[in-house]
C-alpha cells in the first residue's frame, strides 16, 4: 500500500470508521462551503472612521509610524519622512497600478526603481491589499503588482495604505479575498504584517529588525 | 535528537546547579507569563476564543482524514506537491530526496519543532548539505551544537554574555572580530551574517502553524520574518507538517491566531503570519518554482480515538511551559528530548516510548497552570496521569516504589488506620525538630532533603484533626 493509503487508513482505524461518508462528511463539507466565524472581538466592532483611528493606534503600538494624509500629499510625505529619518531618497517601489495614482514625478529627488526588492535596496514602497484595525496588521497580497521581497529585504518599509482598504478583523479580510480571487482561492503569498520585525530570543528582551524591516511608516491615504 | 529523557534525574540535578541557567529561567515569569496575562485581560474575548480553538482543533482531528485529503487536493491544483510519510525516517528521506534534486547545497531553515523530531539536520548534513538555521534562537544553538530549550525561545536558557562569546567564536572567520555587549548589535551582527545565506539557499525548509483545507494554504508564525525569507528567495520551498496541523478554513485560522500569539509571548499579534499557497504564479515576481508539503504522522495517528487524544490539539505556543514551576526551575534540556515542559510530559511518552521518556510525567505537581492557561484547554495533568497509571499497570516502576504505593493505597482506603498512623507521625516528627522549623535530614528520606528541607509539623496536629476542630481558615 503506499504511504498516503497507509496513513489515511491508521487514521480510520483509529477513529473507527472507513472513509467519511453520509451526514459526517456532508456537515464537513457544509462547513467548508460556509465557513463558521467563531467569536470577534468586539473591540473592531466601530463605524469606519472608528477603525481607521483603531488602526493608527496599534500601529504606532507595534512600533511603526502612522501619517494621515490626502492623496496629492503622498510622494511629498514619503520624501518628507526619508529626509526627516536621514534614510536615503531612493527606493524599490511596487509596480502596482494603485501606485501609478500618486504623483511621483512632483518628488524630483525620490528616485524610484519599480520591481522587486534586491539585497542592496535600503527602502520599499509598496500597497497594502488590506490592513485589520483589531491588532494594527497589514495584509499583503503578492502578484505582479506586489512581489513578497519588497516586504521583506529593505531595513525601510513605507507602505501606502487607502483608508477604504481598513477593515475591523480577519474575517472581513476572509471575504475580501475570496471576492478578489475566488472561493477556496487564494495568491501565492499573503503576508500580514504587524510592525517591524522583531526578535526577543536574547534574554526576552524585544529587539527591532532582526531579519525584515527595522523600521515600518504606514501612510494611510483619505480617499 | 537523542533522547536522554531516560537519565532525567541526573539532567535535573545538572540544571539546579547550572548558574547561567537559573539566571535566565529567573526573567521567565517577568517576561512570557506576565505578558500573556496581561495580553488576556485586555481581550473580553479571550475564553470564549479558547472554547472556540479546542472546539475547531477537536472537529478537526475527528475529521482529519477528509481534511488531509481536501488540503491535498488544493495544493496538487495548484501545481505543489503532497508528500505523505509514516515515519520520521520516511520524512528525512523523502526531505533528503527533494534538496538532492534541487541540487541543493545550502538550505535555509525556519526553526521547526517537527524538524527537530525527526532530526533532520543530522540527515542534510550526511548527505552533504548545509541546513542553516535562520530564527535567532535555532541559530545560535545551532553554532553551539545544543537542541532548543523550549518551542518558541529555542536559546531561552542563555545568557547574552554568552551568546556574545559563541557569535565571536563562530563569526570571527567571516571578519567579525570584536566582542559585543549590546543585544542590538548581536542581533545586527547576526542579521547580516544570515541574510547572504537566504540569498546562497537553494532550498527554503519551513514548518506550519496550520494548514488550511479550504485553501491549501500552509501557515508561518514569526516574529523575525526568517519563515518568510526562507520561503520567498529560494527557488524550492519545502513545508514539514504533522498530520495534526490541518484546519477547516480561514475563519477557523482567525480563531487560532487570535490566541496563539496572545498565549506565546503577550502579543496582540505576530509581526509575521503569512499564508503561503502553492508555487509561484505565472505572473509573480518573486517566490519559490516549487512547492512541495511533507505530511508526517510518527505516530500521532495511534493516539487518535483514544483517551490521550487531547495531546494532538495542541499549537505549540509554549504556555504551558512558561506557567510550569517544574520547568522554571530545571529548563528545558533536562527534559531530554524535542519537547519539554508538560506538552513534552505529555508528548514525548507517546513519540519515544514510555520506558524511554516515564519518568517526564512524573515530574509533575499537579498544580494545573498549564492547563489553565493552555490556548486549546489540553487536560495535561489529566493526561499526564494517564501516563502515570500506564506505567504502574506495565510494571515500568520499581519494585520499591510499587509497594510503597500497594501499602499507601492499603492505609488510605481505612480512615481510621490513616487518621491514626498520621497523627503518630505528626507527634513523632515534631520530636525531632519543630523548633527550627524544617529538617534538613530525615532517617530514609535522604532522597528528598538531598535537595530541599522537609517543613516540620506546625502546632495543632494534622490537617485532619485541625478541620475536625473547626479551623476551617
Amino acid at each position: 500500500m503506499s504511504a498516503r493509503g497507509q496513513m489515511l487508513d491508521a487514521i480510520r482505524r483509529s477513529l473507527k470508521r472507513g472513509p467519511l461518508t453520509g451526514p459526517a462528511r456532508d456537515a464537513a463539507e457544509a462547513r467548508l462551503a460556509a465557513p463558521v466565524r467563531g467569536p470577534v472581538p468586539k473591540r473592531a466592532d466601530l463605524d469606519h472612521a472608528g477603525q481607521v483611528a483603531l488602526f493608527c493606534q496599534w500601529a504606532e503600538t507595534n512600533n511603526a509610524s502612522v501619517a494621515r494624509v490626502g492623496a496629492g500629499e503622498v510622494p511629498a510625505e514619503i520624501a518628507g519622512w526619508l529626509k526627516r529619518n536621514n534614510l536615503p531618497a531612493r527606493a524599490a517601489m511596487a509596480p502596482s497600478a494603485e501606485l501609478d495614482r500618486y504623483d511621483w514625478a512632483s518628488q524630483k529627488l525620490l528616485e524610484l526603481r519599480r520591481g522587486i526588492a534586491v539585497p542592496d535596496d535600503q527602502v520599499a514602497i509598496t500597497g497594502a491589499f488590506a490592513a485589520i484595525a483589531e491588532t494594527g496588521t497589514l495584509v499583503m497580497a503578492s502578484g505582479p503588482g506586489h512581489p513578497v521581497t519588497l516586504n521583506l529585504l529593505p531595513e525601510t518599509h513605507v507602505v501606502v495604505l487607502r483608508e477604504q482598504d481598513i477593515v475591523g478583523g480577519y474575517e472581513t479580510v476572509w471575504e475580501r479575498l475570496r471576492a478578489a480571487y475566488g472561493r477556496g482561492a487564494m495568491p501565492r503569498t499573503v503576508n500580514t504584517i504587524t510592525g517591524p520585525s522583531r526578535t526577543g530570543d536574547i534574554e526576552q528582551t524585544i529587539e527591532l529588525g532582526a531579519h525584515g524591516p527595522r523600521r515600518m511608516h504606514i501612510v494611510v491615504v483619505r480617499p | 535528537m537523542r533522547s536522554t529523557a531516560h537519565a532525567f534525574r541526573g539532567n535535573v540535578t545538572g540544571a539546579l546547579s547550572d548558574a547561567n541557567l537559573q539566571d535566565s529561567l529567573s526573567k521567565l515569569k517577568k517576561g512570557f507569563s506576565e505578558r500573556r496575562r496581561q495580553a488576556a485581560e485586555r481581550l473580553p474575548e479571550f475564553e470564549a476564543l479558547r472554547d472556540a480553538a479546542r472546539d475547531i482543533k477537536n472537529h478537526s482531528l475527528a475529521n482529519l482524514d477528509f481534511y488531509l485529503e481536501t488540503f491535498e487536493a488544493k495544493v496538487v491544483a495548484l501545481g505543489g506537491h503532497v508528500h505523505w510519510a509514516p515515519t520520521a525516517e520516511d520524512a528525512r528521506r523523502i526531505i533528503g530526496e527533494l534538496c538532492r534534486e534541487a541540487g541543493a547545497r545550502t538550505v535555509a531553515k525556519s526553526k521547526s519543532m517537527v524538524a527537530e523530531e525527526i532530526a533532520l539536520n543530522d540527515h542534510l548534513e550526511a548527505l552533504g548539505i548545509a541546513p542553516i538555521e535562520t530564527d535567532l534562537g535555532e541559530y545560535i544553538i545551532q553554532l553551539r551544537g545544543e537542541p532548543p530549550s523550549h518551542i518558541i525561545a529555542p536559546a531561552v536558557h542563555l545568557t547574552k554574555d554568552q551568546v556574545a562569546d559563541t557569535f565571536l567564536a563562530h563569526h570571527g572567520k567571516l571578519g567579525y572580530d570584536k566582542r559585543l555587549t549590546e543585544r542590538n548589535d548581536l542581533v545586527a551582527e547576526a542579521r547580516a551574517v544570515l541574510r547572504q545565506k537566504f540569498i546562497d539557499a537553494d532550498v527554503g525548509i519551513t514548518g506550519a502553524n496550520f494548514l488550511i483545507a479550504e485553501t491549501g494554504s500552509s501557515i508561518l508564525v514569526t516574529n523575525e520574518g526568517n519563515a518568510d525569507l526562507s520561503n520567498t528567495l529560494p527557488r524550492t520551498h519545502i513545508v514539514l507538517a504533522s498530520i495534526e496541523k490541518v484546519i477547516p478554513t480561514l475563519e477557523d485560522l482567525g480563531v487560532l491566531l487570535r490566541v496563539l500569539a496572545r498565549s506565546a509571548t503577550g502579543q496582540e499579534s505576530s509581526a509575521y503570519t503569512t499564508l503561503n499557497t502553492g508555487p509561484r504564479r505565472a505572473d509573480d515576481l518573486d517566490g519559490p518554482e516549487a512547492y512541495h508539503v511533507v505530511i508526517l504522522d510518527n505516530g500521532r495517528s495511534q493516539v487518535l480515538g483514544t483517551e490521550m487524544q487531547e495531546m494532538l490539539r495542541c499549537i505549540r505556543c509554549g504556555a504551558c511551559m512558561n506557567h510550569c514551576p517544574v520547568y522554571g526551575a530545571i529548563g528545558g534540556h533536562a527534559y531530554g528530548w524535542v519537547y519539554p515542559g508538560p506538552i513534552g510530559a505529555v508528548l514525548n511518552p507517546q513519540l519515544i516510548g514510555l520506558e524511554e521518556a516515564g519518568d517526564l510525567p512524573n515530574a509533575s505537581t499537579f498544580c494545573g497552570r498549564c492547563e489553565s492557561v493552555c490556548p486549546v484547554r489540553i487536560p495535561l495533568p489529566g493526561l499526564m496521569r494517564h501516563w502515570r497509571e500506564r506505567e504502574f499497570e506495565r510494571h515500568l516502576k520499581p519494585s520499591a516504589m510499587r509497594q510503597g504505593l500497594a501499602l499507601w493505597r492499603f492505609v488510605a482506603e481505612r480512615p481510621r488506620l490513616y487518621r491514626a498512623l498520621t497523627g503518630l507521625a505528626n507527634r513523632v516528627l515534631a520530636l525531632f525538630g519543630r523548633a527550627e522549623g524544617a529538617y534538613s535530614a530525615l532517617p530514609l528520606a535522604g532522597g528528598w532533603t538531598a535537595a530541599r528541607d522537609l517543613p516540620a509539623p506546625q502546632p495543632g496536629g494534622t490537617f485532619h484533626a485541625q478541620w475536625a476542630r473547626g479551623r476551617r481558615r
